[in-house]
């Protein structure tokens, strides 16, 4: 047996338990022995968590790994340390890198790769299609069923444009129990576009995206989801009619789940106003409406996950003409720190909606039983949060190899404390030793 | 007076109305045997021209040397360092570091001088960015307009064509409305988007309802590429519903006049009749537009003291 600790005295939330109550947590041999109060096992180091809040660890669906291909901007090393400082245990790996993982080689080094980095499980979504080109099919079924086993298959950084190759797609995923993934953008209606059009980007003199180019393709999806019986996923979903169709389609039955990215519910299109690069990100930073929208479908279950469209970029492709910068930018270590500030402060989200929203939800997405969870006799994979503590950020201290962020300088609530992944200490907001 | 120029959100009326009060007693020197003042000896201008101009470069050229200025123009073609892959801040960064004072800068991309402006201690004035501004144009036709009419107050002006994707809309709409007057924005929806409305001016489709109304029809230029990109169906029916031709020009009031930024593409916005009539003022606006750039440079430059 390992070193056993003791996670004591810690306000322990677990929304697939329905558990929140002051108690002990204890894990040895990398999974959690028993939960409960005055728990007293000899031998085991005791970590004091008094006034401190223990959760499943956070699971993220949406990262950008840019590993194989731009390891200048990211690696699975670096975007795994990044994941675990903010609270990660788990990360659902985009198959936009270069070569694309379209094939059971590409995601199975992926997947490796993040198994002997070892701070999070690292869990790679396949390409829909070859090259992400959304013409031919990717290899499916052999990423589903090699090693990898992937579950969850997008074109992410472009919608399917075809509505034929979607229709296949889908009914081929259904007989593997896949999930087809949509980055919802009609790309002719998008049109070149560098922000939500409206008033600003009239103003701006910059060329708009409507929110119709997200609905279309939200609305089609919805439909062949209902024909083909396939599992659908709306990644980083942010108008408010989008969250409308999600509402209705679930009322009605139809097997689809959404996610919403920290950016989408906290900044508008406002954040253009100065031309910085750093807030172009696509899907855009809607209008105030939309972001209410954004924040209420959170609140109402409408959207399951909170997802964050990690995408790290070099500072020399961001600090250019802002038409030239590619959208996107980094939010493993702001994700928590801007869901607490911008939903759990306001009283928007209780913090059991909150681990449901950012672990429980995307596990289950995801059909992973080892995390979203604390249960006895399963993989410890745990955050601990000071939800008192408040932070600025600053991108130079970011473990994430870019510093692409519009929250440059924002004072962010909470504070990741320690971050467990299947029983080990992958980040500690203190050296171990001094906390004993 | 301001550091940089970017925005003509950026000016109110009476920083406007110093500008203009300022160039119409520079339009007297221009008219001087010896052009030349010594107010920006030792002062180094460079003019960082991303796109393609004439009127505005040479313009600009030639108010910095009026004011004794050194000019320095750089031209991001095919013999310049940005041809070798230098970036925007890089070439920025270059000519801060030569020791220039203000860098006059026109670029495609919209914002691009806001950014120019985080990177450097240079004064930056916008010579016009993408489709956002083009303050200078907006300057250099108010004075225009004052020029002609006694008070903005009052005053109609339509301004008619490719809105959407015009610079010198923006800034004219802004610069308009400050000093009083009221503006109309004619053309089809697809160039005239309902968003425009948040500006302040009234968006009218037909031409025809409000041409006989104007003090001033003020045309934008409609590029080649529009019409491929299916915004109206061909140059003959945009000409024929929003050009101004003779017929239009007839039924404008007796005094009303007719501007235009150029270049000009005769036969589609504008007739060669209108371009040619006395209700033009086209190569005023040129002419106008020396006076109004030495002035903002005097403001903008000459009020440094290089001691301080």
């Amino acid at each position: 047996m390992t070193q056993a600790r003791l996670f004591a005295g810690a306000r322990v939330i677990d929304p697939a338990s329905g558990r929140d109550e002051v108690s002990d947590v204890l894990v040895a041999d990398g999974v959690v022995q028993a939960v409960g109060r005055g728990l007293e096992p000899a031998g085991a180091e005791v970590i004091d968590l008094d006034g401190a809040l223990l959760g499943p660890g956070l699971v993220d669906l949406h990262t950008h790994l840019r590993e194989p291909g731009r390891e200048d901007e990211e690696d699975i090393a670096s975007a795994s340390a990044a994941a675990a400082a903010g609270g990660y245990t788990a990360l659902c790996a985009m198959p936009n890198t270069d070569p694309v993982a379209d094939s059971a080689a590409v995601v199975e080094k992926v997947w490796a790769r993040g198994h002997s980095v070892g701070l999070v499980d690292v869990i790679p979504a396949g390409a829909l299609s070859r090259g992400l080109r959304g013409v031919e099919m990717a290899d499916l079924g052999e990423m589903a069923r090699g090693r990898a086993q992937v579950r969850l298959f997008t074109d992410d950084g472009h919608g399917v444009q075809d509505t034929l190759f979607a229709r296949r797609a889908m009914e081929y995923l259904s007989g593997f129990d896949g999930i087809y993934a949509e980055h919802c953008e009609d790309a002719s209606l998008a049109g070149g576009g560098q922000m939500h059009e409206g008033e600003r980007s009239m103003a701006l003199g910059l060329r708009g995206i409507p929110a119709e180019a997200e609905e279309l393709m939200a609305a089609r999806d919805i439909a062949l989801a209902r024909l083909t019986g396939c599992r659908l996923h709306l990644l980083h979903i942010s108008t408010a009619g989008t969250v409308d169709l999600v509402r209705r389609a679930k009322a009605e039955g139809v097997v689809v789940t959404a996610e919403a990215t920290p950016h989408h519910f906290t900044l508008t299109d406002a954040a253009l106003e100065g031309y910085d690069p750093n807030a172009k990100v696509n899907p855009p930073l809607r209008t105030e409406s939309d972001r209410v929208a954004v924040v209420a479908g959170l609140a109402d279950g409408t959207i399951d996950a909170i997802a964050t469209d990690h995408a790290p970029h070099a500072i020399e492709e961001k600090e250019v003409e802002l038409v030239l910068a590619p959208p996107g930018l980094v939010g493993l270590e702001t994700a928590l720190g801007l869901a607490v500030t911008e939903l759990v402060d306001p009283g928007h989200l209780g913090w059991g909606d909150l681990f449901e929203r950012m672990a429980a939800a995307p596990a289950r997405i995801l059909g992973l039983s080892d995390h979203g969870r604390i249960a006895v006799g399963r993989p410890a994979n745990l955050v601990a949060i000071d939800s008192q503590a408040s932070w600025t950020v600053e991108p130079a201290a970011f473990l994430s190899r870019s510093r692409n962020t519009p929250f440059a300088g924002r004072r962010l609530r909470s504070r990741v404390l320690w971050t467990v992944h299947d029983g080990s200490v992958t980040f500690a907001a203190e050296p171990l030793g001094a906390a004993l | 007076m301001i550091e940089h120029l970017l925005s003509m959100d950026q000016l109110s009326a009476s920083d406007i109305t110093m500008i203009l009060d300022t160039a119409e007693s520079l339009l007297e020197v221009t008219h001087r045997p010896i052009k030349k003042l010594p107010t920006l000896r030792g002062r180094t201008v460079c003019n960082l021209f991303y796109e393609a101009s004439t009127r505005t470069r040479i313009s600009f050229e030639l108010a910095a040397k009026r004011l004794s200025a050194d000019v320095i123009n750089f031209s991001a073609d095919s013999k310049s360092s940005v041809a070798k892959g230098e970036s925007f801040k890089d070439t920025a960064w270059t000519l801060e570091a030569m020791g220039v004072d203000a860098i006059i800068v026109r670029h495609g991309a919209s914002g691009a001088p806001h950014q120019l402006a985080q990177w450097v201690k240079a004064s930056v004035i916008n010579a016009g960015d993408g489709r956002h501004e083009h303050p200078t144009q907006a300057l250099l036709d108010l004075f225009s307009i004052r020029r002609r009419f006694k008070d903005f107050e009052g005053l109609e002006v339509a301004i008619v064509g490719d809105v959407l994707n015009s610079r010198v809309a923006r800034s004219n709409v802004k610069g308009l409305l400050e000093m009083g007057a009221s503006v109309t924005l004619v053309g089809p929806p697809t160039l005239v988007p309902k968003s425009a409305a948040a500006w302040g001016a009234r968006i009218v489709y037909d031409l025809d309802e409000v041409i006989s109304d104007v003090d001033i029809c003020y045309l934008l230029r409609v590029q080649k590429e529009r019409q491929a990109e299916q915004l109206f169906p061909s140059d003959r029916e945009y000409a024929a519903c929003w050009g101004l031709d003779s017929m239009r020009l007839r039924r404008m009031k007796p005094e009303a006049l007719v501007m235009h930024p150029g270049p000009l593409n005769r036969g589609v916005e504008i007739s060669a009749e209108a371009s040619e009539s006395d209700r033009a003022i086209i190569l005023d606006q040129v002419s106008n537009g020396l006076a109004v750039r030495m002035s903002l440079l005097y403001l903008m430059l000459g009020g440094k003291d290089e001691w301080s």
